[in-house]
């Protein structure tokens, strides 16, 4: 915008004038101040990176792209074979190649090929336990929500209760359970399920307390239980952002179950960190590609559920 | 108050006048009791795929126990040897300094000892080849011979025999586990003496007053540096806790969330006024761009994570680097959303004006925008903050690391409680500030 021009203005046009000149410059003083300290904390934090990683930035980038070169596989069609465990011509006895070796065989020659199965385990461990979160957050919500529990110290326990389940590192639960269990799956189940019942509790009770008390008042009015005023006054106003925050967890939960499966959580994420660690370029390969698919696939779906469910006000990060 | 009363004739009228209300399609009525049938099918699918019950069958419960139990207590673990008719007592693990003579172990000959459990009824009597246990008060001789450890007759609930093993369990307080060679007794201590230095630390074992008498006049202990900082040395690299190491890895954690989400910002910020079809009018730029976002977004922190770790070695640099590919694809999604549901009007009005397609943007544009896309930042700062500790435990460096490699040792848990709460710690500090931030930007959400 062009500058204001002085000429013409009165004493007190000029003094106004002066003021707001004086104000710009402060506003612009504190944004450069903070715009400056932020680059300053990067600067630092970014060496502080650089020295504490094994390999140095600059000196590394070039062997960066040897990742693709290393896991070109030999032909295309063996990332097919791969995937659907078929046999290999270039089968020479080791793991690179014993495509077959990890069907999953359900009734006489009718096999599920490895990577499809340990899917499977990957989104049954995010389903369940995102099934598990939402039933034990379910009632917590309520509990936690202002306009639903009039008893402020029973709200605060639950909201720090929640709190603490959201912020506890997942892969510490898992791995004791690990320690315990001796098996992946479940150790997962349970880590992601604690973390998603802090956090779908969390947006539960936000829209609980944005709900409408009116339905809420007219049943306290006719003399309803906390059962009645919460089953008849605020389910059906929450229910279709619960389900839909319900699918977004889901959605988040097959990436988190695919993270906590490389730490030992079994599933897709376990045989990913194993393939990609032993150079086997065609697994590798075909993991990323099944991956890709399958989180394309849910993302869409959730969307579009959610979409009928709540319509285009669904999601506003942040907002 | 009068009573309103409805008496079932006038029910049932007012049911047949509102039939849609009391009697809703046959689907709508069925939607309740499928779905939690499904969801019970479905459970009990789960369990038989996951095998619960082999699973929690084959469980060992027990340990999680001792696992918990170290998160606040260590234990020490003095071994009696039987040798030639002589009893050799050897400390395996200690952190009682050199020498430990705690007042719970008895010499009461030559080589005859008494280790007590809580009370003077709780104690287990051990002289050569002869081993006595009491338990509340009862004296129980443990019959041992070539073959192993033995239960004595009408032996108490808490003694227990496996493979020649006889252990006597004194709850929290410890145990005491009896073999034909040696006597095995752990002992609790609720607490961790060594928290601030290792036990072969000249502080170890110091009162605070001690600590700052030595530090303010005691004598030199190090010919090379005064006191407090001997101290400071001792405390940062405490052999057991390494605390400073324990804080770099933190560090590096907070550090790939805070780099790799602010470089996704920046990079994205320019992108998403490409991707909005309502500021680039061009079809094919909008939905390449998109493509792009939905591209990085569906590849899996994990995937990034695990090329990049290969690229650039372990450390914070892959972290940053997966971060910032998944961001990227996040914030470019969200931020184009956003950009597409803006206000026209105040575009339009710095248009109307003569301004210069920049500056409609400048001023049109980020004035709206700006504040959102600056809270949905610093809410992915917030939650890189828990994935960085994820993404670590791969290879990606910093606490996630520290923490898997010290669960793997099986021995390590009060160190993984000591960071748990360090995350937790900052996790929660870094949560306010998100939020205190946002609820500036954005105005106060109810």
């Amino acid at each position: 915008m062009t500058t204001l021009e002085q000429t013409g203005l009165s004493q007190a046009g000029q003094v106004v004038h002066k003021h707001y000149r004086s104000l710009l410059r402060t506003r612009r003083l504190y944004t450069l101040g903070s715009l400056g300290l932020l680059l300053a904390i990067l600067v630092g934090a970014l060496l502080f990176a650089e020295a504490s990683n094994s390999g140095k930035f600059i000196e590394r980038l070039p062997y960066f792209f040897d990742f693709f070169i290393h896991f070109r596989p030999d032909e295309p069609m063996e990332v097919v074979r791969a995937m659907f465990d078929l046999p290999s011509p270039y089968a020479d006895g080791s793991f690179k190649y014993d495509y077959e070796v990890g069907r999953v065989y359900l009734f006489g020659e009718f096999y599920i090929p490895e990577y499809f199965y340990q899917l499977l385990v990957t989104i049954n461990v995010a389903f369940l336990s995102t099934l598990i979160g939402v039933v034990v957050a379910f009632p917590l919500a309520f509990l936690a929500a202002a306009n639903a529990t009039r008893l402020a110290p029973l709200r605060f326990a639950v909201r720090r209760v929640l709190e603490l389940f959201r912020a506890f590192p997942e892969i510490v639960i898992a791995g004791m359970l690990l320690a315990i269990l001796s098996l992946g799956p479940i150790a997962a189940i349970a880590a992601i399920a604690i973390h998603t019942i802090g956090a779908l509790g969390k947006m539960f009770y936000e829209v609980v307390e944005n709900a409408d008390t009116r339905p809420d008042e007219g049943l306290r009015a006719v003399g309803g239980n906390w059962f009645e005023r919460v089953r008849f006054g605020y389910v059906p106003q929450v229910m279709p952002n619960f389900v839909s925050y319900f699918l977004l967890r889901t959605e988040i939960n097959v990436r988190a179950s695919t993270i906590i499966g490389a730490v030992g959580g079994g599933g897709i994420g376990e045989v990913f960190r194993l393939s990609i660690g032993r150079d086997h370029a065609a697994k590798t390969i075909a993991i990323i590609i099944l991956l890709l698919v399958t989180i394309i696939a849910i993302d869409w779906l959730s969307g579009v559920l959610r979409q009928r469910l709540v319509g285009d006000a669904a999601f506003r990060f942040g907002a | 108050m009068s009573e309103l009363v409805v008496t079932p004739a006038e029910a049932a009228e007012l049911k047949a006048l509102h039939a849609a209300v009391f009697h809703k399609p046959w689907h709508q009525r069925l939607l309740a009791p499928v779905a939690v049938f499904a969801t019970l099918a479905y459970v009990v699918f789960c369990g038989l795929f996951f095998d619960l019950p082999r699973v929690f069958a084959e469980a060992k419960w027990d340990r999680a126990s001792v696992y918990i139990a170290d998160w606040y207590s260590w234990e020490a673990q003095p071994r009696f040897r039987f040798k030639d008719n002589a009893v050799e007592l050897e400390w395996t693990r200690s952190l009682l300094g050199e020498n430990p003579s705690p007042d719970w172990i008895e010499t009461t000959g030559p080589h005859n000892y008494t280790v007590t459990f809580g009370s003077a009824a709780d104690q287990v009597e051990i002289s050569p080849s002869n081993v006595i246990a009491v338990v509340a008060g009862q004296r129980y001789r443990i019959p041992i011979s070539e073959a192993g450890a033995a239960l004595p007759e009408n032996a108490p609930a808490n003694m227990s025999l496996k493979g020649g093993r006889v252990t006597v369990d004194y709850g929290f307080i410890g145990e005491a586990e009896i073999r034909n060679s040696q006597v095995f007794v752990r002992h609790r201590y609720l607490g961790w003496p060594n928290f601030f230095f290792d036990t072969g630390s000249p502080f170890f074992g110091m009162d605070t007053a001690t600590l700052w008498q030595t530090i303010s006049s005691g004598e030199q202990i190090d010919k090379r540096m005064p006191n407090w900082q001997l101290m400071l040395v001792e405390f940062l690299y405490n052999s057991e806790w390494q605390h400073l190491d324990v804080w770099q890895k933190l560090l590096q954690t907070i550090v790939m969330a805070f780099c790799g989400t602010l470089f996704a910002a920046v990079f994205v910020f320019p992108l998403i006024f490409i991707a909005a079809r309502n500021i680039t009018p061009n079809r094919a730029a909008n939905w390449l761009t998109k493509r792009l976002f939905d591209l990085l977004r569906s590849i899996d922190m994990l995937i990034w994570a695990l090329v990049f770790v290969r690229g650039f070695g372990p450390g914070p640099i892959p972290g940053i680097a997966a971060i910032f590919f998944t961001d990227t694809g996040t914030l470019g999604k969200t931020g184009t959303e956003t950009l597409e549901n803006i206000d026209d009007r105040q575009r339009e009005g710095v248009k109307s004006v003569g301004a210069a397609p920049l500056e409609v943007q400048r001023y049109g544009v980020i004035p709206q925008i700006l504040p959102i896309f600056l809270s949905q930042v610093l809410y992915f700062w917030e939650s890189n903050t828990r994935s960085a500790t994820i993404i670590g435990a791969v290879g990606a460096g910093g606490i996630g690391l520290k923490l898997i490699e010290a669960m793997r040792t099986n021995q390590d848990w009060e160190n993984v409680a000591y960071m748990v709460l360090l995350i937790l710690a900052v996790v929660f500090i870094f949560d306010n500030i998100s939020n205190a931030l946002r609820s500036r930007l954005i105005g106060r959400q109810s």
